[in-house]
């Protein structure tokens, strides 16, 4: 297992390489690149200067190696110093960005509060309800109860997020009022008074991403039950005459959580990268808002860092998903 | 062994074909059929819809006191779904709409079917590929894809739009931009059945009678996994039309006189507050078509599984 788990992280870095070459590459090649946006009014000369300032005027294996120096030594370094207050990044040039000239990863720990605590909640919430669904629904087959769940996971499962999204602002935040249509970022919780107005606000994007996640998992969960409850080793339980809870919710239910649980770990990176969408719908101001308004703004380091980053979580999470299965099912031998 | 009674019936019964068969087990899927009534609905609406309303989908009236008069019209018998901001008919802009949206659905699902069969035809049968090919699409799993695309849409877009015409370069650029990030899942369920059709007797027979490899893949292998690429297909469909509409949504899709399902929505979300008709049609057409195709799929995977078939 630990060789296994050492072998994976020696090939997710070359991975890595090659991804963050694949997005440096798509990014920096385009025709839209920063000097064409330059209008052609501007001097030749003073052109120049432009691209020098923003570094675009090297070579781009320059500023590829550059670019990779910044983000694995330079940023964890400032990462140091700001945390046991050294000093290994004095004078280092961090990786900033064009459109506030201001390094990305303080942009970056900005932002990251917002869409931690919506998506983060909203993905919690979603296993917290799919679970018991699905373990329900397979448990009776073919009930009412399955046949509604189904149907419902196929619908969360089908409608875009961003259509059910505006349909429970229309429906709640329109007609109704009972909640804001739009997230404010700035609200700070000091009272009891803001934290109810900080719970209103996270209602409506928590319940879409919510039915979102929860449609996928009850399915996964759903399966898995299914797949376990027809095993031998449940009938020689119930002959055991041990009670049906305890049939179902150790034996079963421990067994069936075995590829659940690497689905959860799978779409963790989702909720750093996934929710765009709704958070674009409710406008709240996260990392999804971020890459929008840095691709709009043509800020290349800004897009090629949060695109990189994402890519980094996913590898990872990759990477724990598998060493999770095979700790948790002795049958999977990796060596 | 015992007797087996005469079954006069059995007995008489012609053979069916193949797809006879599969077609009387998709039957019995009571959700499949209901997505497929719906899905050919909505592709008669978009295809015959325009010949039978003829009004044009760009049509804005030139005179424009009457233009403002004909602004945000609510549903009459002129324009059943009323008009837009710039006295646009919305029926016809959702007709138009719903064939640039099932159109980028189908041409994308192709491209990634393309692409995915051929990616795991060549990793499952020439094994000295296996390796570079799998790490190829492992690879592709673990790029962020949305991010990406709108990256990919953003940059290519103006550059294309200018050489091939705005229509031509967005769809052309949309398809080819879904269909590259879409073949990984493809590619596996491909190269799994091939690695084990390849075993088989028969592919031994063919091949010692001298058959090339380029002939077996293509009269003996292709053939046998038809099944699980018409399932993905049909899955790929969905999430291409979703891609595509999230695309537009997001503001990075084709351009307003070139409507789609999700550009429409896009363009209603401003004016969701007074006229809310004009998100709720376009979202709707888009969640049915995805969850009937997706029904669809479903009902495929049933009909076209040998094991469930007959039950």
């Amino acid at each position: 297992m630990f060789t296994y788990t050492l072998r994976r992280l020696l090939l997710a870095i070359p991975t890595l390489l090659v991804i963050s070459l694949v997005i440096f590459l798509l990014v920096d090649l385009a025709p839209g690149s920063p000097a064409s946006q330059i209008p052609l009014t501007v001097p030749a000369e003073v052109r120049m200067r432009i691209l020098e300032a923003m570094g675009a005027n090297e070579p781009i294996h320059v500023r590829y190696l550059l670019w990779l120096k910044q983000f694995f030594v330079v940023e964890p370094l400032v990462w140091v110093d700001a945390t046991f207050g050294t000093a290994f990044s004095e004078g280092m040039q961090r990786i900033l960005s064009w459109q506030s000239r201001s390094p990305v990863f303080d942009v970056i720990v900005e932002r990251l509060p917002q869409t931690l605590t919506v998506v983060g909640m909203a993905y919690v919430v979603g296993v917290l309800i799919a679970l018991p669904i699905g373990i329900y629904s397979a448990y009776r087959q073919y009930s009412w109860f399955d046949q509604i769940g189904t149907f419902v996971a196929m619908v969360g499962f089908s409608v875009p997020t961003f259509f059910t999204g505006l349909v429970l602002i229309l429906v709640f935040a329109v007609n109704l009022g009972w909640f804001p249509s739009i997230y404010n970022t700035s609200l700070r919780v000091t009272d009891w008074e803001s934290f109810v107005a900080q719970v209103r606000q996270m209602v409506l994007p928590v319940a879409v991403l919510a039915l979102y996640n929860a449609s996928q998992i009850s399915r996964y969960m759903r399966a898995s039950m299914l797949d376990n409850l027809n095993q031998d080793y449940v009938r020689t339980a119930r002959a055991k005459g041990l009670r049906e809870r305890v049939v179902v919710l150790k034996h079963v239910l421990r067994n069936s959580m075995i590829p659940v649980v690497t689905v959860i770990a799978l779409g963790i990176p989702t909720i750093f990268g996934g929710a765009i969408i709704t958070e674009q719908v409710f406008r709240v101001n996260g990392l999804g808002a971020l890459l929008i308004g840095a691709i709009q703004a043509s800020d290349l380091p800004m897009v090629q860092t949060l695109t990189f980053i994402f890519a980094v979580l996913i590898v990872i999470f990759n990477l724990i998903a598998d060493v999770l299965y095979g700790l948790l099912d002795p049958r999977i031998r990796y060596d | 062994m015992t007797d087996v009674p005469f079954q006069p019936d059995r007995a008489t019964e012609r053979p069916r074909s193949q797809w006879a068969e599969v077609w009387a087990q998709f039957k019995t899927h009571r959700g499949a059929l209901i997505g497929l009534a719906v899905f050919v609905a909505l592709v008669l609406f978009v295809s015959v819809g325009p010949l039978v309303w003829t009004r044009s989908p760009t049509y804005i009236n030139p005179n424009a006191a009457e233009m403002i008069l004909s602004r945000n019209k609510p549903p009459s018998w002129q324009a059943p779904l009323g008009t837009d901001q710039l006295g646009r008919d919305m029926l016809a802009r959702m007709m138009a709409g719903g064939q640039v949206s099932i159109a980028v659905g189908l041409v994308a699902m192709v491209i990634s079917m393309v692409l995915g069969t051929l990616v795991g035809v060549l990793a499952g049968y020439f094994r000295r590929l296996d390796g570079p090919l799998m790490r190829l699409t492992d690879l592709f799993l673990a790029l962020p894809l949305l991010p990406l695309l709108l990256v990919m849409v953003m940059l290519f877009r103006d550059p294309l739009a200018r050489s091939l015409g705005p229509e031509g370069g967005t769809f052309l650029l949309i398809v080819t931009a879904i269909g590259v990030t879409s073949w990984m899942q493809a590619a596996r369920i491909v190269r799994g059945e091939v690695l084990a059709l390849k075993e088989r007797e028969f592919v031994l027979a063919a091949r010692s009678i001298g058959t090339p490899a380029r002939r077996i893949i293509l009269r003996h292998i292709l053939p046998n996994i038809v099944s699980p690429i018409m399932v993905s297909a049909t899955l790929g469909i969905a999430s291409a039309i979703i891609t595509e509409s999230a695309l537009s949504f997001l503001g990075l899709g084709f351009p307003p006189d070139f409507p789609t399902w999700g550009r429409l929505l896009f363009d209603g979300v401003e004016y969701i507050q007074q006229y809310p008709a004009r998100v709720i049609w376009p979202g709707l057409a888009i969640s049915l078509i995805v969850l009937s195709v997706n029904y669809i799929g479903d009902g495929l995977r049933d009909a076209l599984d040998p094991r469930i078939r007959g039950r």
